[in-house]
C-alpha cells in the first residue's frame, strides 16, 4: 500500500454542469479525464489523502478583493461561488491543521481577474487565489503569503490587486507577453510605491521546456522564496506550459510540473488555466498531487512524451539564464530601486486599460497611490467602463492608520454620484465595504 | 417452500418460509467441524419432516470464502499486471508472482503502447514452474477496453484452471483495488468451487433439486454458476443477511437508521429513501480494499457482552468483550447484567446480575438501579456519537456538480430499526438520546436466516459510450461492441435497464424482475469538443437492479 508522506487535501470540483459555451476551452468535459485519471490510479485510497467538498463563498468573501460592477450578485454566479468555496475549503483544511498541504482543482479559474469587475476576462471573473487569502488574512491579518503563478499566461490580475501589498509577494513565470494573451508580465512591472519589488515577472521565450522552467525555479524563485520568508506558499497551478496545450507554445511536461511543485512544495495548490484536457492535464495534476503529497512520481508520464522533441535550443536557454539573473537583481536591489523611484512623493498616478476578451468591455482606469510613512497607503481607482460605467474606489488596505483610516472615509464621502455613477469603498481595516450608484440603470443610494 | 440459511461467526442459522410465513427454524452451534458438515447437519434437521420436492429454492450466506482469505488457506495466484504509466507499481504486488507488463490504455480507452507477448510466455514458464494454477490479469483502463485482458486470457487459457480478467469484476474505476479484488477471487475459486460441488452433490442425494443461491455482500444473491466464476462477491456477506432480514421484518420508508447490536458488536447502517446506502467503492477484507459491491455498515465493539470498566470515575464500555455476562456464570459485569437488573431481559441468575450492580454502583457511590441505568445510557452516548460522525461524513461525500453543492440532498433519519438481543432493552434509551422512535421485530435473532432466505439477485452495470471513437463497453456484462448509428444519452439508460431485466430474468426466471426493480444511480453525457467542433458525446450511466426481497413478513 501507498503512503503519502505529507498528507494532502483535494477539493475536486470539476464543475461538470457549468461552462461559458458549449465549445469553450472552460466547458464541462475538461477535467472529466483528470477525474478517471485519479479515480483509476486510486487516488483516494492512498492513506494520507484525504477529499474534500466546496463550501460556497458568500458575498464579503468577493467584496473584500474585488469591486464588482454594479454589485456581486450581477456580476458573479454561483459558479463561481462554488470554484472559489473550493480555494476557500482548501485553504481552511490547511490552516485548521486537517491536513499538512492541499490542492483545489477547480473550475472555472481566475488569475486575470483584477480588483475591478465588469465582466469575464481570459475566463476568468473572480480571482480564486485572492478571495482564499482574504479569507485566510480575516482571521490572521499579518499572514505572509507568496503566490508563484506558474500559468503559462501572465497572472495579471493577481498582479493587479497585490500591486501595492508587500505582504503578498506575487512571482509569474509564462510565456513572453509579446507572444501571448494579455500581454502584460514584463520584468520592469515590479509594484507600486509600498511593495516595489514585491511583484516579480520572469517572461519566457516560446519553446521553453523542463530544463528552462527549472532553472527559473532554482535560480530565482527559491532564492527569493529563502529571503522572503513567507508563512504560506502558493502555487497557482495552471498547466498550459505544457507541450500539447492548445492555446500556448511551451515545452513544459507533467513530471517537469511534478518537479517544479516538489521543490517549490506549496502549501496550498489551486488549478488556473490549462486547456490540452485529454494528453495534459491527467498527467500533470496525477504529477502535482504525488509530488505535493512526497510519493514517487517517476512513473508518470504522457502516453506520447517520448515521440516529442521537448529539448530546448541553446539560445532558449541563455536567454532564460540572463531574464532570471535580471529579475534576481532586481529583487536584490528592490530597497534602492524604490528610494529611486518614490522617493520625496506622497501621491503616484497609474495609468491601465483592461479588455474583458468574453464580454468584449474596455475599462480605462487610473489608479492612484496615496504614500503614507504610518501604513501603507490609500489606493483609489478612477475607472471608464465602455459598459457604461463611471466608478470611483478607494481602497483602506489592512493595517492603515487612523489618518489613512478617516480619509478613506472623507473621499467616500465627498465622492459626487453627479459625477460617477458608482461608489465604492472598500475597508479592510473594519471589514466593511460600502456602495452606492447605479443598478441596471436605476439610482440607489 | 424457501430455505435461507445464515452461517455467523458462532452459529449456523436456517429457517423455511411458507406462503409468506415462517415454519420452521434451527440454530446450531459451529464449532468443530468442517463448515460444510455443519451446513449440511442444519439442513438435515430443519427439514426432518418436511417435502423436500417442495422446497423451490435455498438461499445461502456464507463465510466459507471470507474465512479462506483471513486464515490465508487460499490458492497461489499469479499476477499479470499491465499499469502503464502513474503510480509506482510497488504496492500492487499480491499474491505468489507478479509480472508487471509492459504496454497502457489511456482513459479514454485508447492502446497508447502495445503489450510484448514475450513477456506473456515468460510469466507463464514461471507460474508453471511454481506450481500455480490459478491467474489474475489486470490492466489499467480495462474498463474502457478490455480487449488487452481478454487478449492475454486467450494466451493463458490452455494452461491455467482459472483466470481472473480485472474488467470482469467491476466496470468500476480504481485499479489498485481492481487488482486486489481479481487476486482474491483467483485465490478463493477452488475453495469455493469444491464448496459449491459439495453442496449441489449432497443437495441431489436428498433428492432437493431446487436452485441454489449464494448471498452477497450488496444484499442480494447470485446463482450458484455465477458465484464459481465470481466467489470473491460472497464475502462478508453476514451483516446484509442482517439487513434483508430487518427490511422484511420492519418497515423502512424515508431515511433511517439500522441497528443489529449483537453480544461483542454493534453493526450500524444507514437507509435513504427506503434504499440501503452503499460502501462508496466496495468493501475491505484482511488488508485488501476491493471492489466488491457492500451494503455499508460500521461495526463498533460494544454489545451485550461488552467489558465495562470505571477509569477515574468515568464509565467506559467496550470494545473489550467478557466471556460471559456476571449473570450467567461470568467473572465481570457486562450491559446484559444491567439490562437483566433492570428487568428488560430474561435469560440469566437476576440475583446475580442484581448483585454486580450494587457492588459496582457502589464505586461510584450510585444505588444499583441508577448504575445499571448508567450503563445503558453510556451505550446509549456512544452509539449516538458514531451516528453522528458517521452521517457528517456520509453527508459530505463528494459532488461534482454546482447542482449537487447546492441544492444535494442529506441524510436525515426519521426513525431507528434494531435487532439483536439487547435491542428491546436498549430501545428506550436510544429513542432519548437520538430522538426518534425505535422500531424492533419479535423474531429479531433469526432475521439473519430470514434475510438471507428472502433476498433477490442484485447486479450493478457502468456503461460507457463514447460516439467519437463508436464504441459502447459494460464491463460486468463483458460487453465490449461498436455502436451501430446513432447513440444518446437516452438510449443508453433504455439499454443499460433492458440489459440488466433480461440478464438477471435468465438467471433467475423465478423472480419476473421489471423494469421498476432497476434504478439509474449515474447518469452524464459530455460534449467532446476538438478546436470548436463537436466531436462526439462520452455518455456515463451507472445502474442497477436493486437489493429487494421475495415478500416481506412484517407481521413478525
Ligand atoms: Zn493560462
Ligand atoms: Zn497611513
Amino acid at each position: 500500500m501507498i503512503k503519502a508522506k505529507k498528507n494532502l487535501g483535494i477539493v475536486l470540483f470539476p464543475a461538470f454542469d457549468w461552462a461559458i459555451s458549449e465549445t469553450h476551452p472552460e466547458r464541462e468535459e475538461r477535467l472529466l479525464y483528470t477525474k478517471d485519471q485519479l479515480f483509476e490510479e486510486g487516488i483516494g485510497d492512498i492513506e494520507g489523502i484525504k477529499f474534500f467538498n466546496p463550501l460556497v463563498a458568500k458575498k464579503e468573501d468577493v467584496e473584500r478583493v474585488h469591486f464588482c460592477v454594479p454589485n456581486v450578485g450581477d456580476r458573479v454566479t454561483k459558479s463561481h461561488l462554488v470554484s472559489v468555496g473550493g480555494a476557500i475549503r482548501a485553504a481552511e483544511a490547511v490552516s485548521m491543521g486537517e491536513v499538512d498541504k492541499a490542492f483545489a482543482l477547480i473550475r472555472p479559474p481566475g488569475h486575470h481577474a483584477h480588483k475591478m469587475v465588469y465582466g469575464d476576462r481570459g475566463f476568468c471573473i473572480v480571482n480564486m487565489e485572492a478571495i482564499m487569502i482574504e479569507h485566510m488574512r480575516k482571521s490572521n491579518p499579518g499572514l505572509k503569503v507568496a503566490i508563484i503563478d506558474s500559468d503559462c499566461h501572465h497572472g495579471d490580475g493577481t498582479q493587479d490587486i497585490y500591486w501595492n501589498d508587500k505582504n503578498i509577494l506575487f512571482i509569474s513565470f509564462h510565456q513572453d507577453g509579446r507572444t501571448l494573451y494579455p500581454g502584460t508580465g514584463s520584468i520592469n512591472e515590479l509594484g507600486g510605491p509600498s511593495a516595489y519589488g514585491y511583484n516579480l515577472n520572469i517572461p519566457l521565450p516560446p519553446g521553453t521546456g523542463d530544463e528552462g522552467f527549472l532553472h527559473v525555479l532554482d535560480n530565482v524563485i527559491l532564492p527569493v522564496l529563502d529571503e522572503y520568508k513567507p508563512d504560506i506558499i502558493i502555487n497557482s497551478a495552471g498547466q498550459d506550459n505544457h507541450y500539447s496545450d492548445p492555446l500556448t507554445n511551451m515545452n513544459f511536461t507533467a513530471r517537469g510540473y511534478a518537479t517544479l511543485n516538489e521543490r517549490l512544495n506549496p502549501d496550498i495548490a489551486v488549478l488556473e488555466g490549462g486547456y490540452s484536457i485529454e494528453g495534459a492535464l491527467p498527467y500533470i495534476n496525477l504529477g502535482i498531487i504525488l509530488a505535493m503529497a512526497g510519493i514517487d512520481y517517476s512513473n508518470v508520464a504522457e502516453p506520447d512524451l517520448y515521440t516529442q522533441n521537448l529539448k530546448q535550443s541553446p539560445e532558449i536557454t541563455s536567454y532564460i539564464e540572463e531574464v532570471s539573473k535580471v529579475v534576481y537583481n532586481k529583487w536584490k536591489n528592490r530597497h534602492k530601486l524604490r528610494k529611486d523611484m518614490y522617493e520625496g512623493k506622497n501621491y503616484l498616478e497609474k495609468d491601465a486599460q483592461i479588455y474583458y476578451d468574453t464580454d468584449g468591455i474596455m475599462d480605462r482606469q487610473k489608479q492612484g497611490f496615496h504614500i503614507c510613512d504610518k501604513c501603507a497607503g490609500l489606493n483609489t481607482i478612477e475607472s471608464k467602463s465602455s459598459s457604461g460605467f463611471y466608478v470611483f474606489a478607494i481602497s483602506i488596505p489592512i493595517g492603515s492608520c487612523k489618518k489613512c483610516l478617516d480619509k478613506g472615509y472623507k473621499m467616500y464621502k465627498e465622492a459626487s454620484l453627479n459625477k460617477f455613477t458608482n461608489v465604492y469603498l472598500q475597508d479592510r481595516v473594519n471589514d466593511r465595504y460600502l456602495k452606492e450608484g447605479k443598478i441596471g440603470g436605476l439610482y440607489r443610494v | 417452500m424457501l430455505i435461507g440459511l445464515d452461517v455467523g461467526g458462532t452459529n449456523i442459522d436456517a429457517i423455511i418460509i411458507r406462503d409468506g410465513k415462517i415454519i420452521n427454524k434451527v440454530k446450531s452451534p459451529l464449532y468443530g467441524k468442517e463448515l460444510l458438515d455443519s451446513i449440511l447437519d442444519t439442513l438435515d434437521r430443519l427439514l426432518e419432516g418436511y417435502e423436500k420436492s417442495q422446497i423451490k429454492r435455498v438461499n445461502l450466506s456464507t463465510t466459507i470464502c471470507t474465512n479462506a482469505i483471513v486464515k490465508n488457506e487460499i490458492s497461489s495466484v499469479g499476477m499479470l499486471i499491465q499499469s502503464g504509466p502513474g503510480l509506482p507499481t510497488k504496492g500492487l504486488s499480491c499474491g505468489n508472482a507478479n509480472h508487471f507488463l509492459a504496454g497502457s490504455i489511456d482513459h479514454r480507452g485508447r492502446v497508447t503502447e502495445d503489450l510484448d507477448a514475450d513477456e506473456i510466455s515468460q510469466a507463464i514458464k514461471e507460474f508453471k514452474d511454481k506450481k500455480i494454477d490459478h491467474c489474475a490479469v489486470v490492466t489499467k483502463f480495462s474498463t474502457r477496453n478490455p480487449k488487452v485482458e481478454i487478449k492475454i486470457k486467450d494466451m493463458l487459457d490452455e494452461h491455467f484452471d482459472f483466470i481472473t480478467t480485472g474488467h470482469s469484476i467491476s466496470g468500476k474505476l480504481n485499479f489498485p483495488r481492481r487488482v486486489y479484488t481479481s487476486y482474491l477471487n483467483s485465490a478463493v475459486y477452488s475453495t469455493f468451487k469444491d464448496f459449491a460441488d459439495k453442496i449441489e452433490e449432497s443437495f441431489a442425494r436428498q433428492g432437493i433439486n431446487a436452485p441454489i443461491y449464494i448471498l452477497k455482500a450488496d444484499g442480494g444473491t447470485m446463482d450458484l454458476n455465477s458465484a464459481r466464476q465470481k466467489p470473491v462477491e460472497s464475502i462478508l456477506s453476514g451483516p446484509a443477511a442482517s439487513f434483508m432480514g430487518m427490511e422484511a421484518l420492519l418497515p423502512i420508508d424515508g431515511d433511517s437508521i439500522f441497528l443489529d447490536i449483537g453480544g461483542t458488536t454493534t453493526d450500524i447502517f444507514f437507509l435513504v429513501n427506503g434504499s440501503p446506502l452503499f460502501e462508496e467503492e466496495g468493501i475491505k477484507i484482511d488488508r485488501y480494499k476491493t471492489l466488491v459491491r457492500s451494503i455499508y455498515s460500521v461495526s463498533i465493539g460494544l454489545g451485550g457482552d461488552s467489558r465495562i470498566k470505571i477509569e477515574d470515575g468515568k464509565l467506559e464500555i467496550g470494545p473489550d468483550k467478557e466471556a460471559r455476562p456476571y449473570c450467567q456464570g461470568g467473572e465481570n459485569p457486562t450491559p446484559t447484567d444491567a439490562m437483566l437488573a433492570l428487568g428488560l431481559m430474561e435469560d440469566g441468575d437476576w440475583e446475580r446480575a442484581r448483585y454486580i450492580m450494587d457492588d459496582m454502583g457502589r464505586r461510584l457511590n450510585k444505588s444499583g438501579d441508577d448504575m445499571a441505568n448508567l450503563i445503558l445510557d453510556t451505550m446509549g452516548d456512544i452509539i449516538k456519537d458514531k451516528i453522528d460522525s458517521l452521517l457528517e461524513e456520509i453527508n459530505s461525500k463528494p459532488v461534482y456538480t454546482v447542482k449537487e453543492v447546492l441544492y444535494s440532498k442529506k441524510v436525515r433519519p426519521e426513525y431507528i430499526n434494531i435487532i439483536g438481543g439487547p435491542a428491546k432493552s436498549l430501545a428506550a434509551v436510544l429513542e432519548r438520546k437520538l430522538g426518534l422512535t425505535c422500531n424492533f421485530p419479535r423474531n429479531y435473532h433469526i432475521a439473519n436466516a430470514v434475510g438471507a432466505g428472502l433476498a433477490k439477485a442484485t447486479l450493478d452495470i457502468t456503461l460507457m459510450a463514447d460516439t467519437e471513437q463508436g464504441f459502447i463497453t459494460i464491463p460486468e456484462l463483458n460487453i465490449h461492441e461498436n455502436i451501430k448509428g446513432e447513440y444518446s444519452l437516452q438510449m443508453a439508460k433504455e439499454q443499460a435497464v433492458s440489459l440488466l431485466v433480461n440478464h438477471i430474468n435468465l438467471l433467475d426466471n423465478e423472480l419476473r424482475i421489471t423494469e421498476k426493480d432497476i434504478e439509474i444511480t449515474e447518469e452524464s453525457s459530455f460534449n467532446m469538443v476538438d478546436g470548436f467542433y463537436t466531436r462526439g458525446q462520452n455518455i456515463r450511466v451507472e445502474a442497477q437492479v436493486k437489493p429487494g426481497l421475495i415478500h416481506t413478513l412484517r407481521s413478525e
